[in-house]
């Protein structure tokens, strides 16, 4: 009984020091202690980045098949930063297609490690989830047909518009209706798509939505010429990449890889490249969209407050 | 998982200025009980008259109830839900449809989600009632037209009276079917039940309780209908008939 309890003694420390021999080598390759997302990516050797169909320039599939974007290009330098860091160069990198519905619960439950798209930072999701640096500024606008007649936000006074369901957009619009008293009929749409198609077959007179969104629904209109942006950017929105709430480290990362490409040019040369050039999609359109205002001075001061 | 759970996020006020949370969820409660009552109602009736047309001898009756079944039964809800609302009005002459597409949005969506559902659940329900029809013995057809009783009554007297109760446990599941597809009702704007707790879960950013109370109100919501329908049952059961 004695020496049985000894060999199992034995056994057991065998198993202990091996273990812990096992944690040590497989911690070499960080410098200091790495939690949270990184720790993660570390572990699994995978890094899961979100996608998106149909968020034009942000992050969307071409003609080609291929995903690309604006936010999409940012999400790669930060794997490719990543990469670096962890000095793994075979890490193996995961794409989960998300939808406005579904990016909040994949970030918060850790399926998606990064999502990078047309996402406004609000306080109300920073119960769910952190934010980056903001890449990108825009003010909700009108989406109206040349001819409407409508100009300004009190010519939509007994008018039907279409916001995209739980967007910004149908939040301000709600409060201004019920502020100024409107009587404007607010219609929802289901996603992007769904919005320009309720002007265009003329179910609402006008689209209300981020005015980069509604250039890049013109660009990809049929016939573009019949359409314009209208009114005063009601509320200004940051767009930010989601990622894990409490991750200090892989923030400092994202928000790193943000600043460093507005200081050293490469965001400019991005925003040029997916905003006043040809992009691949529907054979080629231009979103033709001047840099808003308040993204020069985000570019001189990178910050990750958000406006709402 | 990285998640910070509120329970109470259904007593806050909601972010766009329009009450609590928790009347978010009732008001969708409320369009999809009226939207699902009022199609199961009219499916229903169509939905008999279908199921009758496809048994009895007149060929014409047969093949268009036929294939008013086939189209609406074998085709998904949303397809059929999209093409009522975007297709037809552009199909119609430009009038008619400018005044289909001008009216009150939220009539406008109601009552297409509504043609859409009717259509639907009746082409299935039209289905149980032809198989309950032919469930009931041949002898029977045989022996009430021996007794001189015209089709009309045929129907009236013999048949459909022991077809709708064979057919009745099949149809509480279909009507069970008809609030879980009133849901389809929010890809056009109507927010019913499941519309609404998406936009909780959009303003309030607490996604999980939203939907887990949508759940909740659905499974109250069916289980009140399966308790309705057994009462129905039994209240109507034969005895001696269906081995009751």
């Amino acid at each position: 009984m004695k020496h049985l309890f000894r060999r199992h003694a034995l056994a057991a420390m065998i198993l202990f020091l091996g273990t812990s021999a096992f944690a040590q080598s497989g911690a070499k390759p960080a410098s200091q202690a790495l939690t949270g997302t990184l720790a993660k990516i570390r572990d699994t050797g995978t890094i899961t980045v979100a996608t998106r169909s149909a968020s034009v320039p942000f992050n969307y599939l071409d003609d080609d098949n291929k995903q690309a974007g604006y936010a999409w290009e940012i999400a790669l330098r930060v794997v490719d930063r990543v990469k670096k860091d962890l000095k793994l160069p075979n890490l193996q990198v995961k794409t989960m297609e998300v939808t406005p519905q579904t990016r909040i619960p994949l970030v918060a439950n850790q399926t998606v490690d990064l999502e990078c798209s047309s996402t406004t930072h609000n306080t109300e999701r920073e119960r769910q989830v952190s934010f980056s640096d903001t890449f990108f500024v825009v003010g909700s606008r009108l989406l109206v047909r040349k001819e409407s007649g409508i100009r300004y936000w009190a010519d939509l006074v007994g008018k039907n518009v279409v916001v995209s369901a739980g967007t910004t957009a149908e939040r301000l619009i709600r409060e201004a209706n019920a502020k100024n008293g409107w009587g404007i009929n607010i219609l929802l749409a289901k996603d992007i798509n769904e919005n320009f198609l309720m002007v265009e077959t003329g179910r609402a007179q006008a689209s209300m939505q981020d005015d980069v969104i509604l250039f890049g629904n013109i660009a990809r209109a049929r016939q573009p010429y019949k359409w314009e942006v209208v009114g005063i950017p009601m509320a200004q929105e940051a767009y930010a990449c989601m990622l894990r709430k409490d991750d200090a480290q892989f923030k400092a990362v994202v928000d790193d890889v943000i600043a460093t490409m507005m200081k050293n040019g490469d965001m400019e040369r991005l925003y040029k490249k997916y905003f006043l050039s040809k992009i691949n999609v529907k054979g080629g359109v231009t979103v033709g969209m001047p840099m808003p205002e308040p993204m020069w001075e985000l570019f001189r001061k990178p910050t990750d407050k958000p406006y709402q | 998982m990285n998640y910070s759970w509120d329970w109470f996020v259904f007593f806050r006020q909601s972010v766009t200025g329009e009450g609590y949370y928790w009347q978010m969820l009732l008001r969708g409660l409320g369009w999809t009980v009226l939207l699902s009552l009022c199609s199961w109602v009219l499916a229903l009736g169509i939905g008999t008259v279908a199921g009758v047309a496809r048994t009895v001898p007149n060929r014409t009756a047969r093949i268009v109830s036929g294939v008013y079944v086939h189209c609406f039964r074998n085709t998904p809800l949303l397809v059929q839900l999209f093409i009522w609302y975007f297709v037809v009005p552009e199909l119609l002459p430009a009038s008619w449809g400018d005044a289909i597409k001008q009216m009150n949005p939220l009539w406008n969506q109601f009552l297409t989600v509504l043609v859409a559902l009717t259509l639907y659940s009746a082409a299935k329900a039209a289905e149980q009632v032809r198989a309950g029809i032919e469930s009931v013995p041949r002898g029977q057809v045989h022996a009430a037209m021996a007794l001189g009783l015209r089709a009309a009554a045929l129907y009236r007297h013999v048949i459909l009276p022991q077809a709708f109760r064979i057919v009745l446990p099949p149809m509480t599941s279909d009507f069970l079917n008809v609030f879980k597809n009133s849901a389809v009702a929010l890809t056009i704007g109507l927010m019913e039940l499941t519309g609404e707790s998406r936009q909780l879960s959009e303003f309030s950013s607490q996604p999980f309780e939203a939907f887990v109370a949508a759940t909740v109100i659905y499974m109250v919501v069916t289980y009140a209908v399966i308790l309705l329908m057994r009462h129905i049952e039994s209240r109507s059961r034969v005895p001696g008939l269906l081995g009751a």
